[in-house]
């Protein structure tokens, strides 16, 4: 035996040289993965740039005011200005959340009886309609909307403000029930749908089969099943889903326009036919805007960007506290 | 939560003495079936088993009396766990899957139409090869999980609780942290708790596929043990690949086998002499060690 002291030695520093074709591998999916956030800061910034001497100018009170008023003299000239976005955010909001709150109870129960109770054949059936549906030109939701579905939510809105108008969303003053936040919610739920269902299908076949199993070897009936195994499992993944139709929603221009009464006053009652939201603003006044209410509208659109961005970190801050304890 | 008979049908007949296996399976004390109210127990009656056009099992004729424990063994892909999933009705979930004949718990088809198969399954608990606890719950509730599953209502929930994690073996170590998750437990400690969840609803019979084969020989030992100490109070019906264990917690074995057509059940006896004395030659081949 040696009596030498054993010398701790210092830790190797260690180096792996990949390959070529790793290299180059790794290369165009950097470059995929980078371009996306390239684009997506190239737009705030063009919006950012365009909309500045407007946000400049207008300084808070374009998120707290709601008028949007420009005069010009004879040669373009820009005498008064007034732009404010807070009907339109209001609008925004109000939409997407009543769209987010029709959508996914229907989803998620599609959802499960796609996953759980269609048989084979009808599944496959439902779920080439509903993803058709994803696909469909949301102008022809627009004009659907407008003609066909207006005359029977004017109705479930005439219940809504009947039985529950002691609440102050369903309240409203003057009965003017067409065109109203409501219309377009139910219209931007129906678009929403397919991603949420898409999105909560996927997640709830990945429930782990050994779960199920244990829970029915346990005595469960398929309901009972569902709510002990798949819902936990697929919690997070549904409120991601339904973040990204709330994303969808939020952004979503030509069916809200077609539907929506365009008002420039914050209006939080849902039933009563005023409000708007950002996109529809843009489209309404992109056409014929003189080039400095043009620039207020990219203002109009960067503030849109920025709510969408919010959203989204909100509900990645939601899944990853919530996505745990169902794993 | 059974009506209680005289036991009428004990075909595996006690009257055979047990000589010896290895002396494993003699170092048990022998066991009088059927004496309490344990029901009178379960009996297939020739079970075949598809999956789509694959036959997988033929004719698997075997009876289990109360408060016996049966090992089944044999090599893989001969039908066992096949076998088990068509008794607790747990075979119907795979698509395309099929069976026939019939399986009689007390007497009565569990594939009898208008038969509610929730009772069935919790009357059959099931044990399965990887530990299964559910991960939203904490190890509290995922004992007491299946009686909000099968929406029972007991009246003192914490009793039942220590009752069957002390039946499971598993109290004194999680009685400190009933709160934690099921997760955060060793995957010995999660099989334990797996059986303890099937305790609760307190199960006439209790299948266990290979519920050792993910796990060391310490915690091994331990379910055997739990094992031996359950055969008291239910009929116990045990899939292994491991022919000691089968030894150590059996006292009846039935060996399975594929000769590449449909799973067959070669031959059951007593443990001690499917070990000692086999009929058949093909079983001596397999416990001895010369194939599978």
């Amino acid at each position: 035996m040696s009596t030498q002291e054993l010398v701790i030695p210092v830790p190797r520093e260690i180096v792996t040289e990949p390959r070529r074709s790793d290299k180059v591998f790794r290369g165009v999916v950097t470059g995929g993965g980078l371009s996306s956030l390239g684009i997506l800061g190239l737009i705030a910034i063009f919006l950012g740039y365009r909309g500045f001497e407007v946000l400049r100018q207008e300084g808070i009170g374009f998120i707290t005011h709601s008028d949007w008023s420009i005069s010009t003299d004879d040669s373009g000239n820009v005498l008064d200005s007034h732009f404010g976005l807070a009907a339109m955010l209001v609008g925004t909001i109000l939409c997407s959340l009543i769209a987010v709150v029709i959508a996914v109870p229907i989803s998620v129960f599609s959802a499960l009886f796609l996953n759980f109770y269609a048989p084979g054949w009808l599944k496959k059936i439902l779920i080439t309609i509903i993803d058709m549906m994803a696909a469909f030109p949301s102008i022809l939701f627009g004009i659907w909307g407008f003609l066909v579905l207006m005359p029977s939510v004017e109705y479930w809105a005439k219940l809504l403000h009947r039985y529950l108008g002691f609440i102050p969303i369903f309240d409203m003053q003057v009965p003017v029930y067409t065109r109203s936040p409501f219309v377009a919610g139910v219209v931007l739920s129906i678009m929403i749908i397919p991603i949420i269902t898409s999105v909560s299908r996927e997640i709830f076949s990945q429930a782990p089969l050994d779960r199920i199993q244990a829970a029915y070897a346990l005595g469960a009936t398929r309901w009972a099943m569902i709510k002990a195994v798949v819902i936990p499992h697929g919690r997070s993944g549904v409120i991601g889903g339904a973040m990204l139709g709330l994303g969808r929603a939020m952004g979503e221009t030509v069916a809200v326009f077609t539907v929506l009464n365009i008002v420039f006053q914050v209006n939080w009652q849902m039933l009563l036919g005023a409000g708007g939201n950002v996109a529809s603003l843009i489209i309404l006044k992109f056409g014929d805007a003189s080039p400095y209410e043009i620039k207020a509208l990219m203002a109009a659109g960067l503030i849109l960007f920025l709510l969408t961005l919010i959203v989204n970190a909100i509900a990645n801050l939601i899944v990853k506290t919530t996505g745990k304890s169902g794993r | 939560m059974t009506t209680s008979h005289e036991s009428g049908k004990q075909e595996m007949q006690t009257s055979v003495k047990p000589s010896s296996l290895a002396d494993v399976a003699n170092a048990k004390a022998p066991k009088t079936p059927g004496t309490s109210a344990l029901g009178t127990g379960l009996e297939t009656r020739g079970v075949h088993a598809w999956f789509g056009k694959h036959h997988a099992l033929s004719n698997i004729s075997l009876d289990f009396a109360a408060g016996t424990v049966t090992a089944l063994i044999g090599p893989s892909g001969c039908g066992k766990s096949t076998f088990i999933r068509t008794i607790n009705r747990m075979h119907e979930f795979i698509p395309g899957a099929a069976m026939a004949g019939e399986v009689l718990l007390d007497g009565k088809d569990v594939y009898a139409p208008g038969t509610d198969v929730t009772k069935i399954r919790l009357q059959i608990g099931m044990v399965f090869q990887k530990p299964n606890p559910f991960p939203s719950m904490t190890i509290g509730e995922n004992v007491l999980s299946g009686l909000k599953l099968a929406q029972l209502k007991v009246d003192n929930k914490d009793d039942l609780l220590e009752e069957c994690l002390e039946r499971a073996g598993l109290w004194n170590e999680v009685k400190d942290r009933l709160g934690a998750h099921g997760g955060s437990l060793s995957g010995g400690q999660q099989q334990r708790l797996c059986i303890a969840r099937a305790l609760a609803v307190r199960p006439q019979v209790l299948l266990m596929d290979e519920p050792c084969s993910a796990l060391d020989p310490g915690s091994t030992l331990r379910i055997e043990d739990t094992i031996r100490h359950l055969s008291d109070t239910m009929t116990i019906i045990i899939v292994t690949h491991n022919m000691q264990q089968a030894a150590r917690v059996s006292d009846y074995t039935a060996f399975f086998l594929s000769d590449g057509g449909p799973g067959q059940m070669i031959e059951v006896a007593p443990t001690s002499e499917i070990f000692s004395r086999p009929q058949d030659s093909r079983t001596e081949s397999y416990v001895t060690g010369r194939f599978g």
